[in-house]
């Protein structure tokens, strides 16, 4: 009995002990890993799967942390500790560039892998309705201005807005303030709905405060945040036809036979009106790769080639797919030949 | 509980054969009509009491089932999976040239000879898994006397066929709103109709890694994440929980300093589980330098999580072994360490199972501190090792949850399935383990 619980103790003891050795443990990596955007991890996540069954490398880990969190991530150094790529559903911004910088990531390459429309969906149970940045700013906005001043939102239906629209009570259903579609929809609808209105300007000629005022959701119930489960929302949405949903166009493609898109100034949103640049509530997505790393964790550069080709991001790809509007052929392998250089970003 | 009250009225009351009848007895206080008044008002608050209760366990329970069912009822069907029947030629050039669409599409082919334009032959690409052709190169590969010879093999079915298969489309839209085009459909009733297309017991689900293709998804991966981080979990955890407890019932000082450690325990206990996640970003990402995603790591925090748990669990198990068997241990002259190590600790041994169990448990379904960690991640490759990346049951249902894929909506619920069967199985071994060893003093 004694020499066995000695054994167990020394065991345990041991264990112990090569928990406490394991930092001395060489850092090495031979996993690509990449970080960011929850809107860019669907694609890149698919690049990634087939990038394994080539079968001379590993499968890339690819984390859903959101664009901030994951450029956090990625600008916090070089190393295998922290990641190879980060997915983002907007540009990188000039401060975390300036990030970047300060933890010895100087160089990195930008690829900007296409576009992901934003939808403003209903029920097919409701009426197609169409709008535009305007008339969403006027719905959504917390104070509007009424005769040269910005009062409370007073918009209950949307014919306040509109009479041509229906009397139907505003609600929208969207993504919380964490989240990059939020982000996108509040620069893309919000703050050009709100450029749009001279009144605004009037109101409040300071530039920062009226930024500030455009991109101010109103919080008394118009606007209900959903949480980043897109597919919550289109439950909800199904379940009830007056309200409209603030999501990317994958969850509109895979839910066509119950959802709709509303039009924006006419325009319909399909990939065709995004990629040439007609509909209004579309972003480009991005990747950034650390050039440091490539060489160092193997597999950079044939990931990168990967996720140019033809085969992904062409116009029958498999990310099309999933999803995501292609670039124009030209615009495509002009990006390509920059990413597999691994042309360093200018900012 | 009534039977207790009228055994007492039938106590005081003076018995039957004693006096001719309840009717008739002279009027004793407890006989009064006052009396029999309470008594009835006591016996119906009783039984609203008790209907009360039956009422809430009865919700309880049709809530329970109401969410089964539906967990269920959306989960059943993942767990077969449509294949198509081919028959498969394997050409020694191709399969060299590892070359196994070409082989996969002109079996697919011959089974449609009316189609020979491109858009035509698309739409029969498409039918195909494109995972089928690495089924076929893992089949050479287990044997390469294959190559040459023609097969009947049943490859997966792409997701879009497998829903059409479970019924998922709705046939009587027109396609544009179906989500599936009309000539899919009419080639997989072809497929239907011939019996090249049928379902099969779902295998791939419990086998695979994660996929961003739901045919291609499953568990396997995320199984062996849990079973390592459980691991670690466990080989720290326990001893070092038992360990503490038994120090802490058994040798140590009662004073102010083990008040104080008893107190944080507590506390600990009901730390919410994210702050472990942080602590581990800290301390062993941060300043140990482990890597990112590691089963490891994992388990390392959950063990700090799990730690106060066993720690409470076990020193309760230990307060309830009788101090005589302490005693009549020291009094035939066993030590301190002996009287704990051979006599107590065996007592309470089914009590710190129980107890370790259910923390085992609670680990096993927990994933706010692996957000931290970068366990909730996208990884195919199955783990091999404490240091792979891994990710863990619960959060491949959370991953999956958010698919837009609508296959993925049926895998999450049998994988939500496969979860509670897990947990039910684990915390029935507790129930039984405590059955087999319990001592009654």
């Amino acid at each position: 009995m004694t020499t066995r619980t000695h054994a167990v103790a020394a065991s345990a003891f041991a264990f112990t002990l090569s928990l406490a050795a394991a930092p001395a443990v060489a850092q090495s990596r031979d996993q690509i890993r990449a970080v960011g955007s929850s809107t860019v991890f669907p694609f890149t996540t698919a690049v990634a799967e087939a990038f394994g069954k080539t079968g001379k490398f590993k499968t890339p880990v690819v984390e859903s942390t959101g664009t901030g969190g994951g450029l956090k991530l990625f600008c916090a150094g070089v190393g295998p500790g922290h990641p190879d790529i980060a997915n983002a559903s907007r540009r990188i911004k000039k401060s975390e560039v300036d990030q970047c910088a300060g933890n010895g990531v100087t160089t990195m390459t930008e690829l900007k892998i296409g576009y992901d429309g934003i939808a403003l969906a209903s029920s097919k149970k409701a009426a197609p309705v169409s709008l535009s940045t305007v008339i969403l700013w006027k719905a959504l906005a917390k104070e509007v201005p009424v005769n040269g001043a910005l009062v409370a939102n007073p918009y209950r239906l949307w014919s306040d807005i509109d009479p041509s629209l229906p009397k139907v009570a505003i609600e929208v259903l969207g993504p919380p303030p964490t989240s990059g579609t939020r982000d996108t929809f509040n620069e893309l609808a919000m703050l050009e709905g709100c450029r749009k209105l001279t009144e605004v300007a009037g109101a409040v000629p300071d530039e920062k405060a009226r930024e500030r005022v455009c991109m101010t959701i109103r919080e008394d119930g118009a606007y209900v945040e959903a949480g980043e489960n897109d597919n919550l929302i289109v439950q909800k949405l199904a379940a009830n036809p007056n309200a409209f949903g603030i999501f990317g166009y994958s969850y509109l493609d895979q839910n066509r036979d119950t959802l709709q898109s509303a039009k924006m100034d006419g325009v319909e949103l399909t990939a065709e009106t995004v990629a040439a640049g007609k509909y209004e509530l579309a972003r480009p997505l991005y990747i950034y790769v650390k050039n440091a790393h490539a060489g160092v964790i193997p597999g950079i550069r044939e990931f990168i080639g990967e996720y140019t080709s033809e085969r992904a991001l062409g116009d029958d790809g498999y990310l099309v797919d999933k999803g995501l509007i292609p670039e124009p052929k030209a615009l495509r392998d002009a990006a390509r030949v920059e990413a597999v250089n691994l042309t360093p970003l200018q900012f | 509980m009534t039977d207790l009250v009228e055994r007492d009225v039938a106590a005081v009351t003076p018995s039957p054969a004693s006096s001719p009848g309840p009717s008739s007895a002279p009027k004793s206080r407890l006989r009064s009509e006052a009396f029999a008044r309470r008594l009835r008002a006591r016996h119906a608050a009783e039984r609203r009491f008790r209907l009360a209760g039956a009422a809430a366990v009865a919700l309880a329970a049709l809530i329970l089932l109401l969410l089964l069912g539906s967990i269920v009822a959306k989960g059943a069907s993942a767990f077969w999976e449509a294949r198509i029947r081919l028959e498969v030629t394997l050409d020694p050039a191709e399969v060299a040239d590892r070359n196994y669409t070409a082989a996969l599409r002109r079996a697919l082919y011959a089974q449609f000879p009316q189609v020979t334009d491109r858009a035509g032959k698309r739409v029969l690409n498409d039918l195909l898994s494109s995972g089928a052709p690495y089924e076929l190169e893992a089949m050479v590969a287990k044997n390469p006397a294959l190559a040459g010879t023609t097969q009947t093999v049943w490859v997966r079915a792409d997701d879009q066929i497998d829903q059409l298969v479970k019924g998922a489309y709705r046939r009587d839209l027109p396609e544009t709103e179906r989500g599936l085009s009309d000539a899919k459909v009419a080639a997989a009733d072809a497929l239907l109709a011939s019996g090249a297309l049928a379902q099969s017991f779902n295998t791939t689900l419990f086998t695979a890694g994660d996929s961003r293709e739901p045919e291609q998804a499953g568990i396997g991966g995320a199984i062996i994440g849990s079973l390592l981080t459980l691991l670690v979990t466990m080989a720290l955890s326990v001893p070092v929980g038992i360990a503490a407890a038994v120090y802490l019932e058994e040798f140590a000082p009662k004073n102010r300093w083990t008040d104080l450690i008893e107190v944080n325990i507590n506390n600990l206990a009901a730390v919410p589980s994210i702050i472990f996640g942080l602590l581990g970003l800290a301390v062993f990402l941060g300043f140990f330098g482990m890597p990112r995603s590691a089963p490891l790591v994992g388990g390392l925090v959950m063990a700090l999580m799990t730690l106060p748990v066993i720690i409470i669990s076990a020193r309760v198990a230990l307060k309830a072994v009788p101090p005589s068997i302490r005693q009549a241990a020291l009094g035939i002259g066993a030590s301190p360490l002996q009287t704990v190590l051979h006599h107590v600790l065996p007592l309470a041994m089914p009590g710190i199972l129980t107890g370790t169990i259910i923390g085992m448990a609670r680990a096993l379904g927990e994933t706010a501190p692996l957000l931290m960690i970068g366990m909730v991640a996208f990884i195919v490759d199955i783990p091999r090792g404490l240091t792979d990346s891994a990710t863990v049951l619960p959060v491949q249902i959370y991953m999956w949850a958010d698919s837009p894929e609508r296959a993925f909506t049926e895998r999450t619920s049998a994988a939500i399935l496969i979860l509670l069967g897990v947990l039910i199985l684990l915390n029935g071994a507790a129930v039984i383990l405590r059955k087999i060893f319990e001592r009654r003093w």
